[in-house]
């Protein structure tokens, strides 16, 4: 209709400043310019009152001798290196509680929140009170009572409680024996990298092949002996070359072996347990989401209980489960910063507290921490989101 | 003041000048009102973190304004800073606050307490959420330089030390090689801690807790073999573990902690409040003034006693104090022997030996400029 009335006039110069376009990127450019404006402002403002107030400011404290020693720490340090290097320290710390606390909370979450929509009245129950408990105590009373309820109740290093197969448990925490690897090792490596490639290879072949002609194959007994059998069987033929350094009690403390800090351990147990409740509710929220006529459906075409939940149910529920599982895990990585009530050397407690303290440069320092936080967040959620892309609904 | 101000007109890179005509230096009173453009920066920064400590220049005016002083204090350590049951403060560092509140309202109950962990302290006086630090905090360089302190003097003079187990059947700190110690971060301590172990090349395994009330709890627990901290600190926490008489003091002190409390750097003002305020508590012990003879010594001859008091010379004035600024400090709070007694010596639980902290002229270290 439009385009009718003006067919007759000649087109209608617009200017170039009345041009929606030009006008909108025009704001966005002013937008932009003012905002980088303030931060420039700001930052001027900051780093001036900083040096009238006698203040350093600048990341030059990066390349300073730290000076302090870090109980746990996944890179070699020593109290004479730099600032720069306990924040790696720290930032190694804090993602490895953040990954294992996800392993172990996601596992637990899943049996937890299964379990609550189980038939059998036992179980049901003590799901729903698993949940109920840990899900209204702040978690900060969990990871106190973690530490200092498991510490007490360790014993003494001279009564260390002996775990057979060399590894020891007392109040220094849990030591285990340290595989050493010998040479020909490496052949068992390789034979696990060889068995790993060849089941995923083997399952495609599979499924193809199902997908053509409906039969079905051994996938999960032939992945098994390629994954652990044949690097067994390497493993037997190069004459066991494996060795392991035993955890032995000195004067203080046992040294050798992999340590694993009671404060690390009560930090997880804490972060894990804690958030396996919430991640519970989601699962069961997400199997729930699913229609029961689904089930029905696939009942009638013959398929037993396993299959309909693996086949039928879990896919379509985790459309419905990943987004809140993804801000499970976030606030799980966030929550780990509570590290620093029980003496778990993490990036907040190394970087924010002894660092910041040190130096005294709590711009900078609460910058970076908040970039760090943000970053790996993000991150987080780039891959959630990724996956869930992967398993959307495709709508044909 | 003045200075202050031009200091200021050079500073404000204002982006803004050239566009906002009306826009005329002296315009505002303040340097901080100067730049409509800075004051939206200021706040900004202030977001992150602080940023308004252009404001600081005036803290005497600030806390006579306020009508009560804000003291950073230790709010778990006896004899230094912890409130008892009934919320009263007392401690070495608590009397020094209120010292400062006697000096300049001439009411030693005209300070608010924030108790502060060590990590915390000195970003609470940066930012200006105290306005004054007294923690059991030592006097070093770097937090002189770096940190925008300035200590005022020294009010206790102390090492640190270790504590452990007597079953451990250690009798020197050089014995505890390889072993777990628990300590507070954010602290000279754990530095030195780190230093001494290297230095005498034994190996160390240390438990960072963000407060002594963590660190010492995992002691108490066993998770560690020693506990250190300042001297005076093992003194007071000894009576909170378990059961004292199991716990020793080793004998061994690893470092110089001159503990002072500190301002913020660039008010010369309210840096002479609060050092003469410790220097009268000094002097005044010297002289023999205490908290029951004050209004007798009034009326004193002597002319050192004279002038401290306010009877003779205007030295309060000079100060932006009242007259009787230290004959109130005094009356209210008493002198530096009277303080030290009551809180950490003789007539405290804790009865630690003056040791370094006798005055000059009975052989310690404690010595005061006069006040002329
Ligand atoms: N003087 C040292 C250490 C001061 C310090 O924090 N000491 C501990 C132990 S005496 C303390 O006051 N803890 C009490 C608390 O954090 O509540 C320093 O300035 O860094």
């Amino acid at each position: 209709m439009s385009i009718d009335l003006r067919a007759g006039s000649p087109p209608a110069r617009v200017p170039f400043y009345n041009d929606p376009k030009v006008r909108s990127i025009a704001y966005q450019v002013a937008l932009c310019a003012v905002i980088g404006f303030l931060v420039w402002g700001a930052a001027s403002n900051a780093i001036d009152n900083l040096r009238k107030a006698n203040i350093a400011s600048g990341f030059g404290f990066w390349e300073q001798t730290a000076g302090f020693d870090i109980s746990q720490s996944m890179i070699s340090y020593t109290n004479q290196s730099t600032y720069g290097r306990a924040f790696w320290v720290g930032l190694l710390n804090t993602l490895l509680v953040a990954a294992i606390g996800i392993v172990f909370a996601t596992i637990i979450g899943f049996i937890v929140g299964i379990a609550r929509l189980s038939k059998n009245w036992l179980v049901n129950k003590a799901a729903s009170g698993y949940v109920e408990i840990i899900r209204n105590i702040p978690l900060l009373l969990q990871l106190l009572f973690w530490y200092n309820a498991v510490l007490k109740a360790l014993p003494d290093l001279r009564d260390s409680v002996k775990i057979p197969g060399g590894a020891f448990l007392n109040n220094r925490g849990l030591f285990m024996p340290e595989p050493v690897a010998q040479s020909g090792f490496q052949f068992v490596l390789i034979a696990l990298a060889a068995g790993i490639i060849g089941s995923i290879v083997y399952y495609r072949w599979a499924k193809k092949r199902q997908d053509k002609t409906g039969q079905q194959a051994p996938v999960f007994l032939v992945s098994l002996g390629l994954i652990v059998g044949v690097p067994l069987a390497v493993f037997f033929a190069a004459g066991l070359p494996l060795t392991f350094s035993y955890p032995e009690a000195g004067r203080f403390n046992m040294s050798g072996g992999i340590e694993v800090l009671p404060e690390f351990a009560a930090l997880l147990f804490g972060l894990s347990i804690y958030t396996a409740a919430f991640i519970a509710e989601v699962v069961r929220a997400g199997i729930r989401a699913v229609s029961h006529g689904q089930t029905e459906a696939s009942y009638s075409l013959g398929l037993r209980s396993p299959p309909t939940l693996r086949l039928i149910v879990v896919p379509q529920a985790m459309r419905v489960i990943i987004p809140p599982l993804t801000s499970q895990y976030l606030n799980l990585t966030k929550n780990s910063t509570l590290a620093v009530a029980i003496g778990y050397p993490d990036l907040v407690q190394i970087f924010t507290g002894t660092v910041l303290n040190q130096t005294g440069q709590a711009v900078e320092v609460v910058a970076i921490t908040m970039a760090v936080y943000l970053t790996i967040s993000l991150t987080t959620s780039l891959f959630m989101n990724i996956y869930n892309s992967r398993i959307a609904l495709v709508e044909r | 003041m003045a200075r202050d101000k031009r200091d200021a007109e050079e500073h404000c890179a204002c982006p803004l000048r050239g566009i906002l005509a009306t826009h005329k230096s002296g315009a505002f009173t303040t340097h901080e009102w100067g730049c409509p453009m800075k004051k939206i920066a200021s706040i900004i920064a202030l977001a992150v973190v602080f940023g308004a400590t252009s404001a600081s220049a005036q803290t005497l005016k600030t806390v006579k304004d306020r009508g009560i002083l804000n003291c950073g204090s230790n709010g778990s350590l006896a004899g230094f800073g912890l409130p008892d049951a009934q919320g009263k403060w007392a401690g070495l560092d608590v009397d020094f606050c209120r010292a400062v509140a006697a000096a300049v309202f001439g009411d030693d109950k005209k300070v608010k307490f924030v108790p502060l962990s060590a990590k915390d302290r000195f970003t609470a006086l940066q930012s200006g959420e105290v306005d004054v630090l007294a923690r059991n905090t030592t006097w070093t360089s770097s937090r002189d330089s770096q940190l925008g302190l300035n200590f005022v003097g020294v009010n206790y003079y102390d090492g640190q030390g270790f504590m452990v187990r007597t079953a451990l059947k250690v009798k020197s700190a050089l014995e505890l090689g390889d072993a777990s110690v628990c300590v507070q971060q954010g602290t000279t301590t754990e530095l030195n801690l780190a230093d001494y172990f290297r230095a005498n090349k034994m190996k160390l395994k240390t438990v960072t807790f963000a407060t002594s009330n963590e660190a010492l709890k995992a002691y108490d627990t066993g998770r560690c073999d020693a506990y250190t901290t300042d001297a005076s600190g093992l003194y007071s926490e000894r009576l909170r573990v378990a059961n004292a008489a199991e716990h020793i003091v080793l004998p061994e002190i690893i470092s110089k902690e001159p503990l002072g409390p500190a301002v913020r750097h660039g008010d010369d003002q309210w840096f002479d409040v609060a050092k003469w305020t410790l220097n009268a508590m000094i002097n005044a012990e010297e002289l023999g003034i205490t908290s029951a003879n004050v209004a007798e010594m009034a009326k004193s001859d002597n002319p050192d006693i004279k002038r401290l008091l306010g009877t003779e010379g205007n030295f309060g004035e000079q100060l932006g104090l009242p007259k009787d600024w230290a004959f109130n400090i005094i009356k209210l709070v008493g002198n530096y022997g009277e303080s030290f007694d009551r809180n950490v010596g003789s007539g405290s639980p804790l009865k630690i030996d003056r040791g370094l902290n006798k005055l000059w002229s009975k052989g310690g270290l404690q010595y005061a400029p006069p006040v002329r």
